[in-house]
């Protein structure tokens, strides 16, 4: 480490990449388990994604703080020890807040433990960045999964119960797509939304090639 | 059948409520390792045994935590004891079966990080099994993993023949395999209790 250059400056970037450009859920497919599973209300989705960031930033700023400390060998149980400390502290802090959305999210809750986007982060930044640099990146990837989530979430909430947060969009005379907020209407969202990204990526693609051949005369 | 019967809670496991299709737990590995049909096999046969050895050390190590009263370390003591039997695990199919070893590449050691087996292991502490149904309830989580895992194989080894719109290929196209196989699963939901 010591002598090489690093570089330590944080740009808009650090923040924004996690949010578009490397999306762990639309681009990266990381930590699909809870992105299908609880995202049947936005209400579940916000949760999630909110408990989520949490866990992400707390173990980004420990994991980076420690980087000089721990071991090569042992860094991965190490990193794994530090973020399930945080689970558990969320895990509690949920329970204590809201009975009904402990029960609603869960074995998911303690599950964030083995998200990847969590794991891979401290491994691939954190490990490697100063604290700061490893926050502002973390609450990009955080805000990302979030987003993802409340796409998924929306759809889901709207079509399988004619609702969003609760309150009816459609009225009564609605029925409600039920299949939806089980468990294939959660494998089928999100397909739908990675097809929708595949097409506008290829469209800009598209265009682009065509604005290139356009100069090239 | 008695909801607390060997066979009910192995069948319950592998096809009803199965951690796949029906609970979304381990679909990272369910997407990344079902393009053929054998690393399928082998993935879930590996991901079965880990499966077998962390519910069994599960077990005894949240009776040891019940008995002095810091259920607060589950989670942590879980995790600790899923991520030694990976290494077990991978260090033996390294040892034995280096092809094997070299064809599951990364996602060996993802399996430390495959939900359904710390799920698992959450699971029978929830529903207070005792050491016999966690057995019986970690054979047939394993068994429902590698069916679905093969079911999604096979059908995307005949997909690679099809021709399909460049912008439904890759990830899209299985998710919504994957939702179509879930929906037949749900046919077998009245079968059986949460």
């Amino acid at each position: 480490m010591a002598g090489r250059k690093r570089d330590d400056t944080i740009t808009a970037d650090t923040f924004l990449e996690g949010i578009w450009r490397e999306n762990p859920v639309f681009v990266m497919l990381l930590g699909m388990c809870p992105v299908l599973a609880v995202t049947n209300s936005v209400m579940n989705a916000i949760a999630m994604g909110v408990a989520t960031t949490f866990v992400l930033i707390g173990s980004s700023t420990l994991v980076s703080l420690l980087r000089n400390v721990i071991p090569k060998q042992v860094r991965i149980a190490t990193y794994i020890v530090i973020i399930a400390t945080f689970v558990t502290i969320v895990d509690y802090i949920i329970q204590a807040i809201s009975l009904d959305l402990y029960n609603a999210l869960g074995a998911f809750i303690q599950l964030i433990v083995v998200n990847c986007i969590i794991l891979g982060r401290a491994e691939a930044f954190a490990s490697k960045n100063r604290p700061l640099k490893s926050v502002v990146s973390g609450l990009g990837m955080g805000t990302g999964f979030t987003i993802a989530l409340l796409c998924l979430g929306s759809v889901r909430e709207l079509l399988g119960s004619g609702t969003l947060l609760g309150f009816s969009v459609f009225g009564a005379q609605f029925e409600p797509w039920v299949v939806m907020i089980l468990p294939p209407g959660g494998f089928f969202v999100l397909g739908a939304w990675l097809l929708l990204f595949n097409w506008l990526r290829e469209r800009k693609a598209r265009l682009e090639l065509k604005e290139e051949t356009v100069h090239a005369r | 059948m008695h909801a607390d019967s060997l066979t009910f809670i192995f069948l319950n496991a592998a096809i009803v409520n199965n951690f796949v299709l029906a609970l979304f737990l381990g679909i990272c590995p369910f997407l990344g390792v079902s393009a053929k049909l054998k690393t399928a096999v082998s993935m879930g046969f590996a991901t079965t045994l880990v499966m077998l050895i962390s519910s069994i050390c599960a077990y005894a190590i949240n009776s040891l935590l019940v008995a002095y009263d810091m259920e607060f370390l589950r989670l942590i003591s879980y995790i600790a004891v899923i991520a030694s039997a990976v290494q077990l695990v991978e260090m033996s199919m390294k040892k034995f079966s280096p092809a094997l070893f070299r064809a599951l590449g990364i996602f060996l050691p993802l399996i430390t990080t495959n939900c359904a087996i710390l799920g698992l292991a959450l699971f029978q502490t929830a529903k207070e099994y005792n050491f016999v149904q966690s057995v019986s309830y970690a054979l047939g989580a394993g068994a429902g993993f590698i069916l679905a895992l093969v079911l999604m194989a096979g059908l995307r080894e005949k997909l690679e023949l099809a021709e399909v719109p460049s912008v439904s290929q890759g990830a899209a196209l299985s998710l919504m395999l994957a939702g179509i196989l879930s929906l037949a699963f749900m046919g077998f939901a009245g079968l059986g209790a949460q």
